[in-house]
């Protein structure tokens, strides 16, 4: 599959997820914000960063580039989308996602090796990984606390889509421990840490972020 | 020049890690008495024309699109008068 990664002026990870997704067995094309169409890709990813300086709020700048209306367009047609970080914040901002991510509620930044636990692998994005299946990827985020109300909280835990959940420890204050969620049909997901990070034995904290990247060329999507 | 002033807040249900930090900084300048600092944003916005109830309603578009986010944030919009210069 060709899985397309937006690079916006302050992203910092689309060269990783480039990669990730190549080792993930798919084709990575890289993508512009200021492209007006997606280059025929299948899916797309975007990535971590400070994209636009994180200027007003994180995402806000973004969520308005030529690239996203036809990002915005493609996923409420069903196109698998990720937003890792950055990315989570771009899709909220979009309204592809409910809720938002405000500063950490410790207010500093955060770089660890997270636990998780993975709670929907019915997502495009995450079919690969077993149910409720714990792994260990790397988070870093300054403005990574999920918030919303209580009523699109239950909602969100009702309906099976908060895709990951903090294990052990909360590292941004992020309401219910909610990592990351996807939207109603399940091709949209946020995430706050990084799988992108984590695909190589050689660096980062493993490679149990490997399955974001492979789950895509075994699904279909009906 | 009349200026259109957009005053953003986060919602008051919405922790404000910002504005605990200013709160825990005021007591270790001496400053005593404060028991709650909330942080917003102020965007001011000059036209060059007057401003009609069409231009303010614009205004509320702009805030609600992009200078607030509703989920997370509350705005209020209001026309301030430039104060002419004494002397």
């Amino acid at each position: 599959m060709k899985v397309g990664v937006v690079t916006f002026p302050g992203s910092l990870d689309d060269v990783d997820a480039q990669r990730a997704v190549r080792i993930g067995g798919n084709e990575a094309v890289p993508l512009w914000h200021g492209d007006h169409d997606l280059n025929g890709v299948d899916a797309v990813v975007l990535p971590g960063g400070f994209s636009y300086g994180d200027y007003l709020r994180c995402g806000a700048i973004s969520r308005f580039s030529p690239v996203m209306t036809e990002v915005i367009d493609a996923a409420k047609r069903g196109m698998p989308v990720l937003g890792i970080c950055n990315g989570f914040q771009i899709l909220c901002e979009s309204h592809l996602l409910p809720g938002a991510l405000i500063r950490n509620d410790h207010r500093k930044f955060v770089c660890r090796d997270q636990r998780l636990r993975i709670e929907n692998n019915r997502t495009p994005w995450t079919s690969s990984y077993a149910a409720d299946a714990e792994i260990t990827i790397v988070l870093k985020n300054g403005e990574g606390g999920f918030v919303a109300d209580d009523r699109t909280l239950d909602m969100l835990e009702g309906e099976g889509r908060v895709v990951a959940r903090y294990l052990e420890v909360n590292p941004n204050g992020s309401l219910r421990d909610i990592a990351g969620i996807s939207n109603e049909r399940g091709n949209v997901v946020g995430l706050m840490p990084h799988p992108e990070h984590a695909v190589e034995d050689l660096t980062g904290a493993g490679t149990q972020g490997l399955g974001f990247f492979t789950g895509l060329v075994e699904a279909s999507f009906a | 020049m009349p200026r259109v002033v957009v005053d953003v807040m986060p919602k008051p249900e919405i922790l404000d890690p910002q504005g605990k930090a200013v709160l825990g900084a005021l007591p270790r300048l001496g400053f005593q008495g404060v028991t709650d600092v909330r942080q917003g944003k102020r965007f001011e916005l000059e036209f060059a024309g007057e401003i009609t109830d069409a231009v303010l309603a614009e205004v509320h578009q702009m805030a609600e699109t992009l200078l607030s986010n509703p989920v997370i944030e509350n705005f209020t919009v209001h026309v301030e008068q430039p104060v002419e210069a004494q002397s």
